[in-house]
């Protein structure tokens, strides 16, 4: 038996639905493709036709349903809160049983435990090394977030030669009397970018927290739920919950929005024991807040040559709400002047796995962000998830302004003195 | 199903990426905001006038039906493939081909979305001010269809007020252009307003000229609670009589109130029983001294509250009250049905009583609220349809209302149109000799009838059941 929601669980909040299509203006599939398949309300005229037998899962649904990036956009803005995203979710997951590998999950999922695949892909890009993809676990998220040759012309990060299990021990010891906090770091942060991972656990540190950073954790699950993969979802889930058990935490830190997300959104739709753990996550800036570190960085004097930042919202961090610490932080930094962009709070286009099956409209979705960006008139663009920054990253080079994408961390780390 | 030629030709008119004929694609474009559903055989994207007309062309051929669509946000049926037939898509064409600053003229595609148009040209200084409900979704070319209105109507009029000239593909294919960019213009009939409102029945929009105006300096929200619907329907003649036209007067019902007190960010009183939501906008000295009146002239009436917002938080505020309806009232029953009736404007408060009336002879909830300040009223019997009998109940309340519409000198339909879902009431209004000129219109552009066919005057055919 699944522990995930099967979409007959669903089938009360899909007849919520009223077909007025108010997710139209803010679903970036949608606003991509203008097509109504694309968006919420077409998913779930789908998912109600599969529950009543009227459809199947034929090819072209597949691919509507491909066309989500689980953001949660079209969910907040629904007049009935229909759960489009946990929705397509469970499709996905029913595609996956029904037909083994999905359209969907296809692409990507060939790549988990396919070592000659693997090196294949690794071979056919210069970005990724395959002495370092062999560090990357099996199961993490990276491997479907990266299937190379099919992303032609990506920018990827550099993976560096020493990741964050490398960097650190599983137990960090503070500098003060404050309790253990675990870190949940995640497979972008523990892999491609673990200098942000160390800016965390400074920043712990000097505040007087004990880390506790469990070999044992694994990738979030949130691109193989994405892909449909219900069973490697439930795995990981699991062995992250174990992991992080039998600790006396306060908490357990995210500074990737999508990890935080999957585990704080997804975890508790699941049947089994999570809810002390998902209990414990707490994303980075609202900890920070909690603690009085903007205080503390309002009070300090600004500097003279200040970068101009401005500042993209993840969907995971939008989506529970968590739109003004990353702002206040940002307002508060000694280092930064903060400008707001306009349409700060669309999609970035990567969406779990979803950039890899659609590169193109993906980067359409993305390239959405540059008039407002260079409006601005920011040198920086900061925000709070490693996804994110890769992904707009990518779509700032495609186009011709000269911004760079960074992790608040980043730029909290800069500052010392407080 | 649709003829393999029929889709050979269609495929090498559009292009293969922009038709779609599987029956996932038929479910994703069997409905629109009404709740019913009908299977087209085949949807088509189209990216041109040239393409819609070419599509026509192939219609007219072999008889199939074509079905324009916009954002699919309407509520009476109007993109409804009831015949089945080629639902035509024209979200693609959705540039803003020109802001004209000097003549205040705009010229769009039918696939622009509303509100994205109101961006565009306020950032010139520049306003359109037809605002439906629907704006952050709906299309241009949607609106020109349903000569959509909205609360601003009061002062600035609905769509077809704003609607300066059009490039329409006819029925038989043939493209034609009415209009134009000048205020003036007596050459011949005014095609321009004979297919504002004519619901995708006459022909196919494949461009708009639309008139702006300058953007009002600034605005004032204000929201004052009554407790009698008497003081609240006084209270908007007597704004009128103090020669002030606001550019929006919403309001709302004791039973719209029971619905949203648990969540207005109001707070909203046991003994409120009726509410006034005004906004002005213009100069902002003028405003300031409208305001001031206003609060005047509704002070000797039954007035429980007032607020005036002083800032764009605050506004935001009351305009939170009013939004916050439509998600509400779904906690009385499951079943809505929503008509927009309209009346003169001094006729609000009789027909606010009748429907109280109605309502307790006929044992449903109506909700009632819309736009006092034109007479539109947005009536909602809310029903749970699983009760035995309901829905021949719902189909005598509603004759009912439209009958008490009608006879306040009022109508039945004041933006949804007319569609498949007011088609039986049409006869109440409309007498049946006018029908024929209407339908003789409608032959002589449509001699196959094949544009949307069952919709406005005939009786649908098909049926593949509700949603
Ligand atoms: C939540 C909500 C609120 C609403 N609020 C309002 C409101 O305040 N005021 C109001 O007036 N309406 C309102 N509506 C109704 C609806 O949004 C309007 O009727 C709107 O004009 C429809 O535009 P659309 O693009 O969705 O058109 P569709 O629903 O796609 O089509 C509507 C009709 O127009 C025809 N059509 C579409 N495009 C063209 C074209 N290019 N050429 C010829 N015919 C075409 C179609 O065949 C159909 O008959 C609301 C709807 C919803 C769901
Ligand atoms: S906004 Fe919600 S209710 Fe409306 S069409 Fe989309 S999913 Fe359905
Ligand atoms: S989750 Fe995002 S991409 Fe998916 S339907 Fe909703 S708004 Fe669109
Ligand atoms: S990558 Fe970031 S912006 Fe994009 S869907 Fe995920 S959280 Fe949202």
């Amino acid at each position: 038996m699944s522990r995930n929601k099967s979409l007959k669980d669903f089938e009360e909040q899909i007849r919520k639905c009223v077909h007025c299509g108010a997710c139209q203006a803010h679903c970036p599939a949608y606003l991509a493709e203008k097509r109504e398949g694309s968006v919420a309300r077409g998913k779930i005229a789908l998912a109600a036709a599969l529950l009543d037998g009227r459809d199947n899962l034929e090819k072209r649904l597949q691919q509507d349903i491909s066309m989500c990036l689980m953001c949660g956009s079209c969910v907040t803005k629904c007049p009935n809160q229909v759960p489009t995203d946990e929705i397509v979710g469970a499709i996905r997951r029913e595609i996956t049983d029904e037909k083994g590998l999905s359209l969907v999950g296809r692409s990507v999922s060939a790549f988990i435990g396919n070592r000659p695949l693997l090196k294949a892909a690794v071979k056919s890009t210069a970005a990724l090394s395959s002495l370092a993809l062999k560090k990357v676990p099996e199961s993490s998220g990276l491997r479907l977030r990266f299937p190379a040759p099919i992303m032609k012309n990506r920018t990827l990060p550099e993976i560096p030669a020493k990741n964050l299990y490398d960097l650190f021990p599983e137990f960090i010891q503070g500098n003060g009397e404050k309790p253990l906090i675990g870190f949940f770091a995640g497979c972008s942060i523990g892999f491609l970018y673990p200098q942000i991972g160390a800016a965390m656990i400074r920043i712990l540190r000097k505040m007087g927290y004990s880390v506790f950073l469990p070999r044992g954790q694994q990738c979030c699950g949130i691109p193989a739920l994405s892909a449909g993969n219900g069973r490697l979802v439930e795995r990981l889930a699991d062995k992250n919950r174990d992991c992080f058990a039998g600790q006396d935490l306060a908490h357990i830190i995210t500074c990737c929005a999508s990890c935080n997300g999957g585990i704080k959104e997804y975890y508790s739709t699941m049947e089994g024991n999570f809810t002390e753990f998902t209990g414990k996550v707490i994303d980075f800036t609202v900890f920070l807040k909690k603690e009085g570190l903007i205080e503390k960085l309002a009070g300090m004097e600004k500097w003279p040559n200040r970068k101009r930042v401005t500042y993209h919202d993840p969907c995971h961090m939008k989506k529970q709400g968590i739109i003004r610490e990353p702002r206040e932080i940002l307002r508060a930094l000694p280092n930064v002047e903060f400008v707001e962009m306009e349409g700060a709070s669309e999609c970035c286009g990567l969406g779990g796995t979803f950039s890899v099956y659609h590169y193109e409209t993906s980067k359409k979705i993305g390239s959405r962000k540059i008039p407002g960006l260079m409006q601005s008139g920011a040198e920086l663009l900061a925000t709070g998830c490693p996804g994110c920054i890769m992904q707009l990253q990518d779509v700032i080079n495609h186009s011709a302004v000269g911004v760079r994408a960074v992790h608040l961390l980043d730029l909290i780390n800069e500052v010392s003195g407080w | 199903m649709i003829d393999k030629t029929v889709l050979k030709r269609l495929t090498e008119i559009v292009g293969k990426e922009n038709v779609f004929d599987q029956k996932s694609d038929r479910i994703t474009h069997s409905y629109d905001a009404t709740g019913r559903s009908y299977l087209p055989d085949v949807v088509v994207y189209a990216g041109s006038a040239a393409e819609v007309s070419e599509v026509m062309k192939v219609a007219n051929r072999y008889l199939i039906p074509v079905l324009p669509r916009g954002a699919g946000s309407g509520f009476t049926g109007g993109t409804l493939p009831v015949q089945g037939g080629i639902v035509l898509v024209l979200t693609r064409m959705d540039r803003i081909l020109a802001i004209d600053t000097e003549n205040l003229v705009a010229v769009v595609e039918p696939g622009v979305v509303t509100a994205e148009l109101q961006r565009q040209v306020e950032k010139q200084g520049l306003f359109y001010p037809p605002d439906p409900a629907s704006k952050e979704f709906c299309t241009m070319g949607g609106n020109v269809a349903e000569c959509a209105g909205g609360p601003r109507c009061v002062k600035y009029g609905v769509t077809k007020d704003y609607i300066m000239g059009l490039e329409v593909v006819t029925p038989t294919g043939e493209i034609i252009r009415t209009g134009g960019k000048t205020l003036k213009n007596v050459v011949g009939y005014d095609l321009t307003k004979l297919f504002v409102g004519s619901e995708g029945t006459l022909g196919i929009v494949t461009r708009i000229v639309v008139k702006l105006l300058p953007k009002p300096e600034a605005k004032k929200t204000m929201l004052v609670q009554f407790s009698t619907i008497d003081g609240a329907a006084r209270g908007v003649s007597e704004i009128i009589r103090a020669k002030i036209i606001p550019t929006t007067l919403e309001f709302l019902d004791a039973s719209t109130i029971d619905c949203i007190r648990d969540i207005s960010p109001v707070p909203l009183p046991e003994e409120c029983r009726a509410i006034l939501l005004i906004e002005v906008d213009g100069d902002r000295e003028i405003i300031e001294k409208q305001a001031v009146r206003i609060m005047e002239v509704l002070q000797p009436l039954s007035v429980l509250d007032t607020r005036i917002a002083e800032n764009a938080e605050e506004s935001e505020e009351i305009w939170q009250v009013r939004r916050s309806v439509s998600s509400s009232m779904r906690k009385i029953n499951p079943d809505k049905f929503n008509e927009d009736i309209v009346v003169p404007r001094s006729r609000v408060p009789d027909m606010i009583r009748a429907l109280e009336n109605l309502s307790r002879e006929y044992g449903v909830p109506i909700v009632n609220f819309g736009h006092a300040g034109d007479g539109n009223i947005h009536v909602n019997v809310m029903v749970d349809l699983r009760e035995e009998g309901m829905e021949e109940k719902v189909h005598n309340v509603m004759e009912d209302i439209f009958r008490t519409a009608v006879e306040l000198e009022g109508s039945i339909s004041g933006e949804h149109g007319i569609g498949i879902s007011k088609m039986d009431y049409m006869g109440m209004e409309v007498s049946e000799i006018t029908m024929r000129y209407m339908e003789k219109i409608k032959e002589s552009f449509d001699p196959n009838n094949i544009l949307n066919p069952g919709k406005i005057f005939q009786k649908p055919i098909a049926a593949e059941g509700a949603l």
